[in-house]
């Protein structure tokens, strides 16, 4: 537990509910990130305007919390391959489940959602099988 | 352009900062921090699950309470939110493949789209996978990869 930071993380947290209260209650969008970030590679009309301005605030956030002393951490040192073969898991993963931590996890378990309590259930079991077989081989 | 319009590009930009902000302070851009939280076997930092308690404690009841009550967004726009409450296979095997990516580098959409100001060749090659990713899941639920497996749209002809 050496790194545990319950106080920063329960206020992280509290931003982004606070966004995705905010992007629903004036927007009525979903602020999922997966979705935000597959629905501009299949456009619709009127879809992609506010989702390229939601990725810009997001990209550009970094610039926001460095002057409260917040940075971004040194991640140099992950395995490139691991992280590709991961990240293709990911964007297919996201697409055919309609949803990822954000949208399912916050939103739609926010909403009490059934579909959304199934995913957020199946997805938090399957990334902690892959984190003990990861123990398994001997990367920590 | 209309006013609709002006509020769902304003409110873009600001959610997204907040959003992105929110990825980093909580830590969740930190991929050593969300193996931690999945290792419970292990090592157990417990952190992430108050990124989840904080962010559900002030959505939850700004929804219920308030958009729930409203017939459309204050843009005028419609609520956007899926009918769709079927749990099926392709919802299953989606959050089972997704989690195994999540689990295997510590990674997913949120924390890499505020990551890429960090400028490192990870968050870019976690970013370009994860595009191809997503468009090799749109081809599949088109029924365009003859695979026999979840989610596949056996009528669609192209």
């Amino acid at each position: 537990m050496d790194n545990f930071t319950p106080w920063t993380s329960l206020a992280g947290g509290a931003l982004l509910g606070l966004s995705a209260a905010l992007l629903m209650l004036f927007s009525g969008k979903i602020a999922g990130i997966s979705g935000v970030i597959g629905g501009l590679l299949s456009p619709k009309k009127h879809e992609s305007s506010w989702r390229a301005a939601f990725l810009t605030g997001m990209i550009l956030s970094f610039l926001i919390v460095a002057p409260l002393g917040f940075t971004l951490p040194d991640i140099s040192g992950e395995n490139i391959l691991v992280v590709s073969l991961a990240g293709l898991l990911v964007g297919f993963g996201t697409r055919l489940g309609n949803g990822c931590t954000s949208g399912h996890g916050i939103i739609g378990m926010g909403r009490f959602s059934k579909r959304s309590i199934y995913a957020t259930l199946t997805f938090m079991a399957s990334a902690i099988v892959m984190v003990y077989l990861r123990g398994l081989v001997g990367v920590t | 352009m209309s006013k609709s319009k002006k509020i769902r590009i304003l409110m873009g930009w600001i959610s997204g900062a907040l959003f992105g902000s929110g990825m980093i302070i909580s830590g969740m851009v930190d991929p050593n921090k969300v193996i931690g939280f999945l290792n419970i076997s292990g090592d157990w930092d417990p952190s992430l699950m108050f990124v989840m308690g904080g962010a559900l404690a002030v959505f939850t009841p700004i929804y219920h309470l308030v958009i729930k009550k409203r017939k459309t967004a204050i843009s005028g726009d419609a609520f956007t939110w899926t009918s769709n409450t079927k749990v099926d296979g392709t919802l299953i095997w989606g959050a089972i493949i997704f989690g195994a990516g999540w689990g295997l580098a510590g990674f997913c959409p949120g924390p890499a789209m505020a990551s890429i100001g960090g400028g490192t060749n990870i968050i870019l090659a976690f970013t370009l996978s994860m595009l191809v990713g997503i468009v090799h899941a749109n081809q599949y639920l088109a029924g365009r990869f003859p695979l026999p497996f979840v989610g596949y749209r056996k009528n669609c002809q192209d």
